[in-house]
């Protein structure tokens, strides 16, 4: 008993400096629209990026094209091509096109997808309603790396 | 792009639109003045943006299923209703001579920014004693379809100067207002974005020259505020209401883009 009490502590112990890593919407340091380091500490999984580059609050081919996603049905053409974009943007880049496209392309249509903060009246999600409380970002910390090494894949 | 299941479409297609047969309705013209060149020099209709399936529902009166709800409110015009005893036919000779009223509409009487659904529930209410509609009900949209069809063919021209004018501002501030956490407005969808796909939609200039339209998804007709609410709704916003200033003042700068366009009320949409 007294040495699975000792066990948990020690989960806990590990699992506390990994959580005070992830870096909080309103803390993301953007530099020329990039932003550096990993927001958790924890590699993306592209497998995990891929699908919701189709799905949930990232639908990002609402807007854009992608040839790699020619199963799902109904690519926007709101927004460029994403073909080959991991060859044209780093990945500290493309970490920040997600987490808030604003920095880099100022006044684009593209939402901030890492975002909480400075909204005109922002709803309860999609019910019409306002929001409740503080808001989520669009998408967490982690699905922001696994989307960005989504990207990473889609070389020319 | 096989890989694509939508049309790859951009814009608008170049079809002509003449209802039964016989009525022309002008879907593109010279962008108003007011608009200083920012869609472009042309506006067009949103039946033009429509797949060729869904446009011929609205090539002839049989086929269009709008008209059966305003044949209700045909049947609505004639019957007493309310506690004094009265139909709209008691004082009104017919639907018909409401023509021209829908191209003109919203408007300024008493310093109220008016809509057609306040004129409606208005008689309703103060002449014949009966219980308001709600905004986007059936019998109030099928009335607002049936006077709307009088003015099918004219030009919308509604006045956007003298007491007009702070109401035009409001709504031209709220159509470039992004909205909610998806930080969308009118604009960059319709202005920046018609012709374009987003998803599996069709972007088109979200003009109101067919409002009420029936739309075939709903299997009912749909209200101009009611449109406005959803697509600020999608934004992922709180919305306003139906009925509200803010959506009278919308109405009314959204009408103004369209001033030149034919009202094609009531027009079909997917
Ligand atoms: C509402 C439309 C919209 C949505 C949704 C959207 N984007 Fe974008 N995106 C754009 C537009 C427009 C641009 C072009 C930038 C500009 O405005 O100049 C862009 C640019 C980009 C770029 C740079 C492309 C290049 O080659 O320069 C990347 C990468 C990108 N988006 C990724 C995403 C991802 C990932 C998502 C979903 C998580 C997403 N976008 C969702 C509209 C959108
Ligand atoms: C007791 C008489 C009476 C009844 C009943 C009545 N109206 Fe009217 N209506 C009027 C009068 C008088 C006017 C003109 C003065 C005004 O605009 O207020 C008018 C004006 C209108 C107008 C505006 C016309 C314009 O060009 O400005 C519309 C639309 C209208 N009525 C619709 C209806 C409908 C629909 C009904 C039934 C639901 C109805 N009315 C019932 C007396 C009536
Ligand atoms: C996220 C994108 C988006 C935004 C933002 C948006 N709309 Fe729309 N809207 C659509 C789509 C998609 C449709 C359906 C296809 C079409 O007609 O464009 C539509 C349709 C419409 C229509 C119907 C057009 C017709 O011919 O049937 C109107 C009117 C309209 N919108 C007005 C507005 C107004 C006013 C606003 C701002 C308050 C707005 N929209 C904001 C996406 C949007």
């Amino acid at each position: 008993m007294k040495k699975m009490l000792v066990t948990a502590g020690l989960i806990t112990a590990f699992a506390l400096p990994l959580h005070a890593e992830m870096v909080a919407p309103t803390q993301v340091a953007f530099t020329d629209g990039a932003v550096e380091g990993s927001l958790t500490g924890t590699a993306g999984d592209p497998a995990a990026g891929r699908v919701i580059m189709n799905k949930g609050a990232g639908n990002c081919i609402a807007c854009h094209m992608v040839s790699d996603l020619e199963e799902f049905p109904f690519h926007g053409d709101v927004g460029p091509s994403l073909d080959g974009v991991g060859d044209r943007w780093t990945e500290a880049e493309l970490r920040g096109i997600v987490s808030n496209a604003k920095e880099m392309f100022p006044d684009t249509v593209m939402p901030s997808f890492y975002r909480t903060t400075d909204f005109v009246r922002p709803g309860n999600g999609f019910t019409g309603k306002a929001a409740e409380g503080e808001l989520d970002p669009l998408l967490t910390a982690q699905q922001v790396e696994d989307v960005v090494s989504y990207l990473l894949t889609l070389k020319e | 792009m096989g890989l694509l299941a939508a049309p790859a479409v951009a814009g608008p297609d170049s079809d002509s639109l003449v209802i039964n047969g016989e009525l022309e309705m002008v879907t593109e013209t010279a962008a108003p003045e007011h608009l200083d060149g920012a869609v472009g020099d042309t506006i067009y209709s949103g039946w033009r943006f429509r797949t060729d399936e869904t446009q011929a529902l609205q090539l002839d009166d049989f086929d269009n299923p709008a008209m059966l709800t305003v044949d209700k409110a045909i049947d609505y015009f004639n019957t007493v209703d309310g506690s004094e005893g009265k139909s709209c036919a008691s004082c009104h000779e017919g639907p018909e001579e409401f023509a021209g009223l829908t191209a003109s509409l919203p408007r300024v009487e008493d310093g109220k920014l008016v809509v057609l659904e306040d004129i409606i529930n208005g008689h309703r209410a103060e002449v014949m004693g009966a219980e308001p509609w709600k905004w986007s009900g059936q019998d109030m949209q099928g009335m607002v379809a049936l006077i709307g069809l009088q003015s099918r063919g004219m030009p919308v021209d509604v006045k956007i100067d003298g007491d007009a004018a702070p109401f035009w501002e409001q709504g031209k501030e709220m159509y470039y207002t992004r909205y909610g956490q998806l930080e969308l407005s009118c604009a960059n969808c319709h202005e920046q974005n018609y012709g374009n796909m987003i998803r599996a939609d069709h972007l088109s200039q979200g003009q109101t020259n067919g409002f009420p339209v029936y739309r075939l998804k709903q299997a009912q007709l749909i209200s101009k505020h009611n449109r406005f609410r959803g697509c600020i709704r999608d934004t992922r916003a709180e919305t306003f209401a139906e009925g509200s200033d803010e959506f009278r003042a919308l109405e009314l700068y959204v009408a103004s883009r369209g001033n030149g366009l034919s009202i094609e009320t009531p027009a079909v949409r997917q």
